[in-house]
């Protein structure tokens, strides 16, 4: 299954990890990088279009999905995408039931669009390494692109663009209703006048705000982290299939063992981002804690 | 493996999934859920009531039969009663006109007797006057003795 006649492991490894960015490189102008090296050149302003792509794809898959159910949407015996939806639409109502002691209608409609997209797009990583991105390679080597240096990632939450911007998003959602509940005063009162009592101010300090920075890095840094190493195993697994019968046959059953587990993991990951989010947003919510 | 506008891109992405499923998503779907276990509550409910009226129902049922039973029962009752009643004055109407039938023949036969008396006094003094006819011959005057024979057949 690997395309790597002409790849050593290394490149082949390497070839996986790059995003399909866009972007202006200093010495070759706008376009494609033709590898990490100069996607990194890139510096910020480029655009992982592979992320995109799929994770807007994977969203819209969502929202379509769960739309087309609300369209249709029956208090009556309800069919079988209806209850297929109503069944994770109940589950994530009673996550945020039980962790969420405020009052606020947005927390369980993000808990249920970070459960089903993070699931979503974690649930690419079941698709074989190579299917897409070869695929994608063969194509646009019609199109006369050296399939060598088409790179294309298809597991957003491998790309830590991904999961530090739902991250962010939420963190921000912290910050904001933190103020709002507590106001400025409250909020930075949290901050600074506990657990020492208003002389250990800078120590608060310094605690207090590693505990809230903590939280959108460990939140995204969790799911990546899974998701990226889970990636590097599947590569890893890919690679053994050029190694002869015997190793490919080992690589096929490891394959099927790993992505058994690993669909453990992906669900996993999407619920814990869930909840995670849902705690954090119920702390910014409490006057104490 | 960059950090780039990807991220930035990615925020603004998750908001509009998320402030979609907020306005369109969620709230239909919650709102069912909602309704059916409204609807689910009140089906119980009614399963309830109408458990409860059925049990009602029965024991009323039951009151009326045994209404019922004992209004046949006084009926059967009465009906009986009547007819003895039926049967003691049919008995008595057929004795008084058994009665009566018996008086009634005892005054014909006494007329009857009577009658035949009176028949056999008027031939006897027929007799008794042929016979005085016979004896007197042309004596005696029919007409001028007439009252001395109709005194003796009296007498008879």
């Amino acid at each position: 299954m690997s395309s790597s006649e002409t790849l050593t492991s290394q490149e082949y490894i390497q070839h996986h990890l790059t995003n399909l960015t866009l972007g202006v490189h200093p010495e070759h102008g706008f376009g494609f990088a033709h590898n990490s090296a100069e996607a990194g050149e890139m510096g910020f302003w480029a655009i992982n279009v592979d992320t995109m792509f799929f994770s807007i794809l994977l969203g819209v898959v969502f929202i379509w999905l769960f739309r087309k159910v609300a369209d249709n949407v029956t208090a009556d015996v309800p069919g079988g995408a209806q209850n297929f939806v109503e069944w994770i639409v109940d589950f994530v109502e009673e996550n945020v039931r039980g962790s969420f002691s405020g009052k606020n209608a947005m927390v369980a409609p993000l808990a249920l669009t970070i459960f089903v997209w993070v699931f979503f797009m974690n649930l690419m990583d079941l698709i074989p390494v190579d299917l897409i991105p070869h695929l994608f390679a063969q194509l646009m080597a019609v199109f006369g692109a050296n399939p060598h240096h088409v790179y294309l990632k298809v597991v957003p939450t491998t790309d830590p663009n991904a999961t530090f911007g739902m991250a962010l998003m939420v963190f921000f959602m912290v910050l904001y209703y933190s103020i709002k509940m507590k106001g400025i005063g409250g909020f930075l009162g949290e901050l600074t006048l506990q657990p020492f009592g208003k002389w250990g101010m800078p120590a608060n300090l310094i605690l207090e705000g590693i505990s809230l920075l903590s939280k959108p890095v460990s939140l995204a840094l969790r799911l990546f982290g899974n998701m990226y190493a889970g990636e590097m195993i599947f590569i890893l697994i890919a690679l053994l299939y050029s190694g002869g019968v015997v190793l490919a046959g080992t690589a096929g059953v490891l394959q099927f063992v790993w992505a058994v587990f690993h669909i453990l993991i992906i669900t996993l990951q999407a619920f814990i981002f869930m909840v995670l989010t849902i705690v954090y947003l119920d702390m910014a919510h409490q006057e104490h804690h | 493996m960059n950090i780039n506008l990807t991220l930035f891109a990615q925020m603004i992405t998750f908001a509009v999934f998320v402030g979609f499923c907020m306005k369109y998503v969620w709230p239909p779907i919650v709102k069912a859920l909602a309704e059916r276990k409204a609807k689910i509550a009140e089906g119980l409910a009614a399963a309830e009531r109408g458990h409860q009226e059925k049990a009602l129902g029965e024991q009323r049922a039951l009151e009326v039969m045994k209404e019922a039973k004992a209004t046949a029962a006084e009926i059967v009752g009465q009906a009986q009663k009547r007819a003895t009643d039926i049967v003691e004055e049919a008995k008595s109407d057929a004795r008084v006109e058994g009665e009566r039938i018996v008086t009634a023949a005892q005054a014909e036969i006494e007329r009857e007797t009577n009658r035949a008396r009176e028949e056999l006094r008027e031939k006897v003094a027929t007799l008794a006057v042929a016979a005085a006819e016979k004896i007197l011959q042309k004596e005696i005057n029919i007409d001028t003795h007439r009252s001395i024979v109709d005194d003796f057949a009296k007498q008879l």
